[in-house]
């Protein structure tokens, strides 16, 4: 893919993943999503960033906060917001809502409920990966908070010996709900761990979608060619509560705003502007094409009928 | 008498042990300012300060795991695990430490601890966040097993746990947390191992535990204008089990119905079933 073509794909993706998100939110509140919505506004650079130095057959291992890994890695809006709605037409048939929201053929080996169960889940594919000789890569992604659970430790540390082709990418986005980064852990970055494993570590501008990118297209070579993990932190910040519904007392409006300035999508946007990549008439047709897909996606879950409760019964065994 | 939630319920048996010793102090995610996932420890924070409302990492398996050596040295600590689908992090230290470590040391130590945390459906919120695991505790000697149904039974009951000297877990339901009822403001507790009957009647004994007692008095309403007369019981405590109050109802009924929200395979349903063979 020429160079342009791939960031115009990437400014769509994260565009889709915004303009997903934002209905989403008002879906929910309007009591139309059940259960628990983790907003990934903010966060699109990472996701994207991430999923574009990865071939369709990686893997990945997602969390509580999925939606726009699942984009990023290709993810159908219509069968996500299935999902979400809890209908049968959704990517799990409407058994596991936002938080669980998989897509194997796509190699999307799960959102997560569970903080940090993703870290042993990727470190297995790669293990898979490694042990069938395919080529391919797991990316697990994870945050800040998770990173604090003992998997991280076991899931670094057994990559790290059997240097498994396995790219650990901890979205730092500062809080695991209302505890700061600073008082979960005694260092700032968290990269700084991977020196306990033997393994790089390495920091980036989670707003900057080129330096996620180019951060994991090399430690994707280094895990193709043999030469095991990499941890990545991409420094971030989601802009909504935990979840929707958080009155968020544990940090400023003043931070948040701080943050919006920070925007990945208006950053690259305005990149692109400058060097005549994107102009206003292709922005424009990009907005609406993705607004016409969001429209969709919600007619799609709107008319969608529910599993029928016999079905809860289903898909327990193989 | 004045009304207050479940989830104040459980907040004033916090405040109250917490005042009257000072070894009693509580851990958890988000359990300071924030005051909990479910708002159960608002407050306390303020009152009590860091060093007794200790916000951790996501760390359950340290959560547990220093719960058990902080009991095992002196301390009473009451640990919140967020959902109860989380303690899978933590079993080994609930089950081949807290539960264990009194027995395989001859006696010579005591775990007086608690662990508390929301069981149930109800949100939506899928297969990791729904789940009743009361039978995964009750299967391990050495733990007491708790699970409250009203706001007078949670105070009674945690403020007994608390107590207690053994390790306990106290299973909340988050459907609960918001529904009110009579509760004393003086200090009282719920023994462990005593059963309420939550209604009487001659034709039929309902078991039921937890959000289920709920659900069965619903039930009991409906048949009474149907004629058939239901006595509802709540164990209150599944681990000690008052078999007696439950044996003595079903003698008089001769006819017994257990209702728990747990998955029915191995549920606690069938233990109680299977005291109750012979009746
Ligand atoms: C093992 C486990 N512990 C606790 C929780 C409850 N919980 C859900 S999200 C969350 C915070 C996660 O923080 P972080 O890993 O930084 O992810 P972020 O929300 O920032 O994306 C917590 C504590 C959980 N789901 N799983
Ligand atoms: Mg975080």
């Amino acid at each position: 893919m020429g160079e342009e073509k791939l960031w115009i794909n990437m400014y769509t993706s994260m565009l889709r993943i915004r303009r997903f998100e934002e209905k989403v939110v008002e879906l929910f509140a309007q009591g139309k999503i059940p259960g628990f919505v983790h907003s990934y506004i903010g966060e699109e650079a990472v996701a994207v960033g991430a999923c574009s130095a990865l071939e369709p057959t990686d893997y990945i291992t997602s969390t509580h906060r999925g939606h726009g890994h699942l984009i990023a890695k290709g993810g159908d809006l219509k069968y996500m917001m299935a999902e979400l709605y809890g209908k049968k037409t959704g990517y799990c048939k409407g058994k596991g809502g936002s938080m669980h929201i998989a897509d194997v053929d796509l190699g999307i080996l799960g959102a997560n409920g569970i903080v940090g169960a993703g870290l042993p889940i990727a470190t297995g594919a790669a293990l898979s990966s490694h042990l069938q000789k395919n080529g391919r890569v797991a990316l697990c992604f994870f945050s800040d908070g998770a990173s604090n659970r003992g998997t991280f430790h076991e899931s670094l540390n057994m990559a790290s010996i059997w240097k498994l082709p396995v790219i650990f990418l901890c979205e730092n986005n500062m809080y695991g709900i209302s505890m700061p980064q600073r008082k979960g852990m005694a260092i700032d970055d968290i990269a700084d761990r991977a020196s306990a494993y033997g393994i790089p570590g390495v920091v980036v501008d989670g707003n900057d979608v080129i330096a996620v990118y180019e951060a994991v297209k090399e430690a994707v070579s280094r895990a193709r060619a043999g030469g095991g993990p990499t941890l990545i932190e991409a420094k971030t910040a989601r802009w909504r509560g935990h979840f929707e519904g958080d009155p968020q007392i544990y940090r400023t409006q003043e931070e948040i705003e701080e943050w919006r300035k920070k925007c990945p999508i208006k950053r690259f946007e305005e990149k692109l502007l400058k060097m005549g990549v994107l102009d206003e008439a292709k922005i424009r047709e990009i907005e609406e094409m993705i607004a016409k897909e969001v429209e969709e996606a919600v007619r799609f879950a709107e008319e969608s009928p529910y599993p029928e409760p016999e079905e809860a019964l289903e898909d327990v065994y193989a | 008498m004045r009304e207050i939630t479940y989830a104040e319920a459980i907040r004033e048996a916090l405040r109250e042990e917490m005042k009257q010793n000072d070894k009693v102090f509580i851990l958890g995610e988000d359990v300071g300012r924030f005051g909990g996932c479910f708002g159960v420890t608002k407050g306390l924070w303020e009152e009590f300060g860091d060093e007794r409302v200790r916000d951790t990492p996501i760390s359950e398996t340290a959560i547990i795991g220093s719960a058990v050596g902080a009991a095992a040295t002196g301390m009473r600590p009451v640990a919140e695990i967020m959902f109860c689908d989380f303690m899978g992090v933590a079993m080994d230290e609930i089950t081949n430490q807290a539960a264990k470590m009194r027995y395989m040391f001859g006696g010579k130590v005591s775990i007086p601890m608690v662990v508390r945390t929301p069981v149930g459906g109800g949100l939506c919120a899928a297969a990791q966040h729904s789940q009743s695991l009361e039978a995964w505790f009750t299967h391990l000697p050495g733990l007491k097993v708790v699970m409250p149904s009203t706001p007078y039974d949670a105070k009674g009951l945690l403020k007994a746990s608390i107590r207690d000297d053994n390790p306990v877990i106290f299973l909340e339901h988050k459907m609960l947390y918001g529904v009110k009822g009579p509760v004393p403001e003086e200090d009282y507790i719920v023994p462990l191992g005593v059963a309420d009957v939550k209604r009487e009647g001659k034709d039929l004994t309902i078991i039921a535990t937890s959000l289920m007692v709920h659900k069965a008095l619903e039930a009991a309403s409906l048949l009474e204008k149907e004629g058939v007369s239901v006595e509802v019981i709540d164990p209150r405590t599944l681990y000690p089990l008052d078999e007696e109050t439950i044996l003595s109802s079903v003698k008089k009924t001769h006819k017994a119905l257990v209702v728990h929200e747990a998955v029915e395979r191995n549920g606690f349903g069938g233990e109680i079933d299977h005291n109750g063979e012979g009746f």
